[in-house]
């Protein structure tokens, strides 16, 4: 980052002296935007309040880097009405640091998509140079903007102002969490539903989890229009919503040929037929394209390479995956296939999900342990007892492939089968005899 | 001070807020009815809705953790060479959207006139995904933004162009939580020793059970250390991970002897061609030299040298990996294969290789 012409530590006359910080300073050439060159002009160009803050932030930071250790520590801050959101940070050194002894972040919601006004960003820069340190965090993995460094006794004030501007505290703690959507039907073609709208309807409709924390632990949603999975909703979310759709992929067979011609046939075997998971396509002696689609399995490999040829089909919805998280403590774990469809066009879809959602909450807080993530409440009690919690169905979708181990009691299973027989004679649309 | 100064205002509960008031006109016009997308060349996505709108959208890197003078520059980029609108990308790459193809050139110069590299598209290198690290977190092992800064100095050229197989995403994560999240290399704390108790402060502040239940090996029990209630870890049991640091500080993970850095490749979100995968133990034991990582970067440059020259067209990391399998990648990328590469932890067994089928 070019930054003007300000030099850096000179000590001003009539301020406190400018901490060195040479192991920062080597931050700060290499084309890559530097945070170090920012925070800096915090120090000398910011508020007098803003640049006390930022030359104890800098002081302790390069002491950190100096010996290689962390000096924050937890505590308890809030704001009125809320039992989350904030993230309290108190200074171990702060004899040395006065000025950054508190240095609290509060989470704040961002819009699904992460779209701003360049005239939103101002009103936030404005509010966070008045009431904080100057240091916002676009975005952090938690998917919240991050307003870090706050005074225990400004909280209020800067949540007020941020409030006021129409945002809210996202999650902290054991509750339910900020979410995250991808860009989506903003901008993708590639979307199989409309991300903002299951997004804000889940959250705000379980908004009180998030803000009066009660949960056995964190719980978090993640959107994403389609199997690309741009926000990482499968590792990263407890219940990740992922764009599908069920008819056929939809080909344009002119702009396949436009595709062969341009690309290769070579190539486009190599990068697209070799490639597709399932075997599922073939390129014709013409240069068009054969999809067999009751094997696809909507991967998006070849919808990704082949953008104006191939896309998703018209009957779209979503799947569900339930219990992704990071490495605390069992290990990371990956979302669990629980719906392999839902259908969500209709307000009464959005409802349903919405529904699904909820239960699913109130399926952690009654049965999780304490500081037990709903991946690990599954592999604890087993997935078929999650399913009859659930009222789920089992589906040959959830698997890879169905047991091998033979240590199961089966004298129910004639009733299981009729079940199942049952279930696909009513998705056929036939007439159940006993109803 | 008057009753009303010291009444506390009641929150407007909002929750999340609705994106549209705020998005570019053209994505709210053509909502749900994007026909297609291409790139007419790195860090710039031409979309084509079905109703014929064309919008480019200009993505340039950030150093996401931002002071208020680069978010007003950048904001009065987006007024001067763009129509208003921004978005951030998951990885903290900032997008411009304009539907002018006029617009473009003019909004690439400034934002690298101005530092912000435009880049971050197909088959590059995006920024690294990222933690707090010593700016903010409570149980750091390093820093998150200033060694992600010396390692995009590093990377920048591949963020600039998109000459690698297939896009290649990185993350760090300052402690064995891995908040980072996978990546097709993850750059991730590593901690070699158990922890170092100070026995004097745990019976203050620590709650004790929940410290215990907090070990996955069952390595913590109770103790009465010098007469007072204390904790005390079995040191042949210990895996390292830190788990008990976050709720009883006196446990001290970190320290010179202790936090290293793991690297980790093969991790995959993405449900492309194959399913999502969990990164997988590249190299251990490397010293934090925070800022610059001199040994970390080394590692992680050959290794992208080795997926860049041999991975075909869209292979990712980990795909690369299984069509050559492992004893060529640490072969090509001179790494070392150890007992320690051999999972032991739940579920190990399976991946284990049980065929005969075998690299050489």
């Amino acid at each position: 980052m070019k930054d003007g012409d300000h030099k850096d530590d000179q000590p001003e006359t009539g301020k406190g002296e400018t901490h060195p910080t040479p192991h920062l300073d080597q931050l700060e050439d290499g084309p890559w935007p530097s945070f170090v060159t920012g925070i800096k002009r915090l120090r000398d160009e910011g508020t007098p309040s803003n640049q006390k803050i930022m030359n104890d932030l800098l002081g302790q930071l390069d002491h950190s880097y100096e010996n290689k250790m962390g000096y924050w520590k937890g505590g308890t801050v809030s704001v009125f009405g809320y039992g989350g959101g904030i993230i309290p940070r108190f200074s171990e050194v702060a004899d040395k640091f006065p000025e950054s002894k508190e240095f609290h972040t509060l989470r704040i919601m961002p819009p699904p998509g992460f779209h701003y006004t360049t005239d939103l960003l101002r009103d936030m820069a404005d509010i966070w140079e008045e009431h904080g340190s100057g240091l916002i965090a676009f975005h952090g993995q938690s998917g919240d903007i991050m307003f870090q460094g706050c005074t225990t006794e400004k909280t209020q004030v800067a949540f007020d102002a941020l409030n006021k501007i129409g945002f809210d505290l996202g999650g902290a703690g054991p509750a339910l969490r900020t979410a995250m959507s991808c860009v989506g039907q903003a901008r993708c073609e590639q979307s199989c539903f409309d991300e903002q709208r299951a997004h804000r309807g889940i959250i705000n409709k379980l908004l009180d989890e998030m803000h009066r924390p009660s949960l056995p632990y964190k719980f978090k949603f993640k959107f994403s229009g389609c199997a690309n999975d741009c926000v990482n909703a499968i590792h990263r979310a407890d219940f990740a919503v992922i764009g599908t759709w069920r008819d056929d992929i939809k080909i344009n067979q002119e702009k396949v040929k436009e595709h062969v011609a341009e690309k290769g046939r070579k190539y486009t075997i190599d990068t697209v037929v070799s490639m597709c998971p399932t075997r599922a396509i073939s390129l014709n002696d013409d240069d068009t394209m054969d999809i067999d689609n009751k094997s696809c399995v909507r991967c998006m490999h070849c919808i990704n390479v082949m953008t104006k040829a191939l896309s998703p089909g018209d009957d779209k919805g979503v799947s569900i995956m339930i219990g992704g998280k990071r490495s605390l403590k069992v290990g990371d774990l990956m979302g669990i296939m629980v719906k392999p469809f839902m259908k969500l066009e209709t307000d009464e879809d959005f409802e349903a999900l919405e529904e699904f959602a909820e239960e699913m909450v109130e399926f952690f807080a009654d049965n999780a342990l304490e500081h037990e993530r709903v991946g690990e409440t599954i592999d604890r009690i087993g997935l078929p007892a999650f399913l009859d919690a659930m009222g789920i169905d089992a589906d040959p979708n959830m698997v890879n492939h169905p047991r091998t181990s033979s240590y199961v009691r089966t004298d129910d299973f004639d009733e299981e089968a009729e079940k199942w027989f049952e279930r696909k004679a009513r998705e056929a649309g036939l007439q159940i005899s006993a109803e | 001070m008057s009753e009303a100064a010291v009444k506390p205002r009641t929150p407007d509960e909002v929750g999340v807020p609705d994106a549209k008031q705020y998005m570019h006109p053209a994505m709210l016009e053509n909502y749900g009815n994007w026909d297609y997308h291409d790139r007419p060349r790195v860090g710039v996505l031409r979309h084509v809705s079905k109703s014929g709108q064309v919008l480019f959208t200009v993505r340039a890197g950030t150093q996401r953790q931002m002071d208020v003078f680069t978010i007003r520059k950048l904001a009065d980029i987006g007024d001067e060479c763009a129509d208003g609108h921004i978005r951030f990308t998951t990885r903290s790459n900032i997008e411009y959207m304009v539907t002018d193809e006029a617009k473009v050139a003019p909004l690439i110069e400034k934002l690298e006139a101005e530092g912000f590299p435009v880049g971050g598209t197909g088959a590059s290198i995006s920024m690294i995904s990222h933690t707090q690290g010593w700016l903010h977190c409570d149980i750091p092992g390093t820093d998150a933004s200033g060694v992600v800064k010396g390692m995009m100095d590093m990377l920048h050229k591949e963020f600039v162009r998109e000459h690698m197989p297939n896009r290649l995403r990185i993350t760090t994560s300052c402690c064995q939580i891995n908040c980072g999240g996978q990546g097709d290399i993850a750059i991730n704390v590593q901690y070699t020793k158990p922890p170092k108790i100070n026995h004097d402060l745990v019976a203050n502040v620590c709650e004790r059970p929940a410290v215990v239940a907090r070990c996955p090996v069952a390595a913590i029990r109770p103790a009465m250390v010098n007469g007072k209630p204390s904790l005390e870890v079995d040191e042949k049991k210990c895996v390292c991970c830190g788990a008990c640091y976050p709720p009883c500080p006196p446990m001290q993970i970190n320290g010179e002897d202790s936090t290293k850095i793991a690297i980790w490749v093969g991790g995959k979100h993405s449900n492309a061609r194959s399913k999502p995968t969990f990164h997988k133990l590249a190299v251990a034991n490397l010293p934090n030299n925070a800022p610059h990582w001199p040994e970390v970067k080394e590692v992680v440059g050959r290794i992208v040298a080795a997926y860049k020259a041999d991975a075909k067209h869209w292979e990712r990391m980990g795909e690369w990996i299984e069509r050559i399998g492992w004893n060529r990648f640490f072969e090509m990328t001179e790494l070392a294969f150890t007992k320690h590469h051999l999972d032991t932890w739940t579920g190990a067994r399976k991946s284990m290789n049980m065929s005969a089928h075998v690299h050489f």
